[in-house]
């Protein structure tokens, strides 16, 4: 019949049409993200002429570059820590029945409904140096005796950060550990049971290492909005005091964008290809050495 | 005692995870002069209303800024932006779970890590290609640029859902006279209407939640988004209203948290579905 009927049945030629659009929206970004590196590209002018390694060997040399790739690290590993044990310890509890868990379940998932940036600046006036919620409870129980100025000194300040990324993140992990422990081979916890194994036991020797590539997947959904998360960082702190607490994504904002160096800013930004390489490679790893977790 | 323990664990969590939420409601209704009182004064309880509550900051929000005109900019973000992303999503997905074989599942992984990439990486180059466009500062930079974050995800969501759907009633159809083409136009929409009501939703909250390219792309107050207003906006010069600032995070916290809580296990499969069976 005619070219149009013999294009709609062709199903290769159709399958390729109809995916272009989404290879080349995330693709071609990917590729000019990593050229501007390389470019001296600023935001007022579209010259675009090429610096070789100008931008990294001026970041690598910046000492508060080193710092934000330090904190971007610090933070990560840190948050991630922090939500293995809640999520393991929260998908423990949730997976039992007991009332109103409707209600709980729902409370539970708020960090992860609500908007990152809403998030932060309620975390910010939470930690607000006069009017601190936190110090007050602590100075009441008698816990603090000084005070803590919790987004004004740099090392209070990264812990204040990795809290509230552990608690943006663990209730996304408790879910997904959660569907992990629904598909767990109920004839092995059976037969643990009936051998006699208590509550830690089977916990420790039997759920957990079944479970270890659903908590992977956790963890690396976590690396990778932690390490590339902008919004707690810039709303809590800003990057300061005195440029202290910036991890790569407000560092590459702050140069890039607010300071109109897009070569520099993209040179930053690209250092987070490495947590994302790194990740990836973790998933098809674990993709094809289990079958846990396949709903 | 054991029950004792479950329910001490529950409340814990659900204390930490909701502890903001509260403080945001006890700010948004507080008194002035039951709000600012410094933390060092042990004798004024802050988890309380000390005070009678009062709807002033309410008043504020409403009556002095632009909160509204930022919902209404919102809106118009999402409804574009779902639009465009049902329309690239559905067809890829399909293309993905029904086309194109073998390699087609390779390529599924593919399109579901580039949902990792993240827009602090891509904010340079769009924020070029935005310019470029002459686009800076207007929703349409926002409509251009959102769906790639929408899209990747969504394909993966629709082509999960697909692969769930029986290969039958389209086989049938294809008997019946219709081209290949004419299935995928007539017979498949209403086959993955649950699949698309899910890819609306993710959609909807993702816009929503987005941040990094509102910053960059949005610098006059009257065109901002609710995440980025809010944030941004409600902070005149160094003076913070905290109570007008917590209404806003706690009025659109609240109904996002409700929609959220009802597609969950939804968008839960499709996460564990991408990243443990390929």
């Amino acid at each position: 019949m005619s070219l149009r009927r013999r294009f709609a049945d062709r199903e290769d030629l159709l399958g390729i049409a109809m995916l272009a659009p989404v290879l080349l929206l995330v693709g071609v970004p990917v590729v000019l993200a990593i050229v501007l590196s390389f470019s001296t590209a600023t935001a007022g002018s579209l010259s675009f002429g090429w610096a070789g390694f100008a931008n990294y060997a001026a970041i690598l040399t910046d000492p508060i570059f080193r710092r934000a790739l330090a904190n971007t690290v610090i933070v990560t590993i840190g948050s991630q820590l922090l939500v293995v044990v809640l999520a393991t310890a929260a998908a423990q509890v949730f997976r039992a029945a007991f009332h109103g868990k409707r209600t709980a379940r729902f409370v539970l998932l708020l960090p992860w409904a609500v908007p990152v940036s809403l998030a932060a600046i309620a975390w910010t006036w939470i930690f607000d140096s006069t009017f601190s919620v936190i110090n007050w409870t602590l100075k009441v129980t008698g816990l603090l005796h000084g005070w803590l100025y919790w987004l004004g000194e740099p090392r209070l300040a990264l812990v204040a950060i990795t809290i509230v990324q552990a608690w943006r993140i663990f209730p996304f992990a408790t879910v997904i550990v959660l569907a992990g422990l629904a598909s767990l081979p109920q004839d092995v916890m059976e037969a643990a049971i009936v051998d006699g194994a208590g509550f830690w036991r089977r916990l420790f020797y039997v759920e957990l290492p079944l479970l270890l590539p659903v908590v992977a997947v956790a963890v690396l959904f976590g690396v990778v909005y932690t390490a590339t998360d902008l919004g707690v960082v810039y709303i809590l702190t800003g990057g300061g005091p005195a440029n202290t607490t910036h991890v790569l994504p407000t560092l590459a904002f702050q140069r890039g964008i607010q300071g109109a160096d897009l070569g520099q800013g993209a040179a930053i930004a690209v250092f987070l290809l490495p947590f994302l390489i790194v990740v990836a490679i973790a998933m098809l790893r674990l993709a094809r050495h289990t079958e846990v977790g396949s709903t | 005692m054991k029950r004792v323990a479950l329910y001490a664990a529950a409340l814990g969590f659900m204390a930490f995870a909701g502890f903001p939420f509260y403080w945001m409601l006890i700010t948004a209704f507080k008194q002035n002069r039951d709000l600012y009182v410094g933390a060092f004064d042990t004798r004024h309880v802050p988890w309380i209303f000390n005070d009678p509550p009062t709807l002033e900051h309410v008043r504020l929000l409403f009556g002095q800024t632009d909160f509204l005109r930022w919902i209404a900019n919102t809106l118009i973000v999402v409804v574009a932006v779902v639009v465009i992303t049902v329309a690239v999503a559905v067809p890829a997905g399909y293309s993905l779970a029904r086309l194109t074989g073998r390699w087609g599942e390779r390529l599924g992984m593919g399109i579901f890590f580039t949902y990792l990439i993240p827009p602090t990486l891509l904010f340079i180059p769009f924020a070029r290609l935005v310019a470029l466009l002459g686009l800076q500062n207007s929703l349409g930079a926002l409509i251009l640029i959102y769906p790639t974050i929408t899209i990747p995800f969504c394909t993966w969501l629709v082509m999960g859902f697909l692969r769930s759907v029986p290969w039958d009633i389209e086989e049938q159809a294809m008997i019946d006279g219709y081209s290949r083409l004419a299935v995928i136009v007539k017979v498949v929409p209403r086959l993955i209407i649950p699949g698309i009501l899910t890819v609306v939703v993710f959609s909807f909250t993702l816009v929503l939640q987005e941040f990094v390219y509102a910053l960059t792309f949005i610098s006059s107050v009257d065109r901002m988004t609710v995440s980025l207003g809010v944030p941004i906006a409600l902070v005149r010069g160094d003076v913070y209203h905290w109570g007008a600032l917590m209404a806003a995070a706690l009025f659109t916290s609240i109904p996002l948290a409700i929609v959220y809580n009802l597609f969950i296990d939804r968008f839960i499969q499709g996460f564990t579905l991408g990243a443990v069976k390929g």
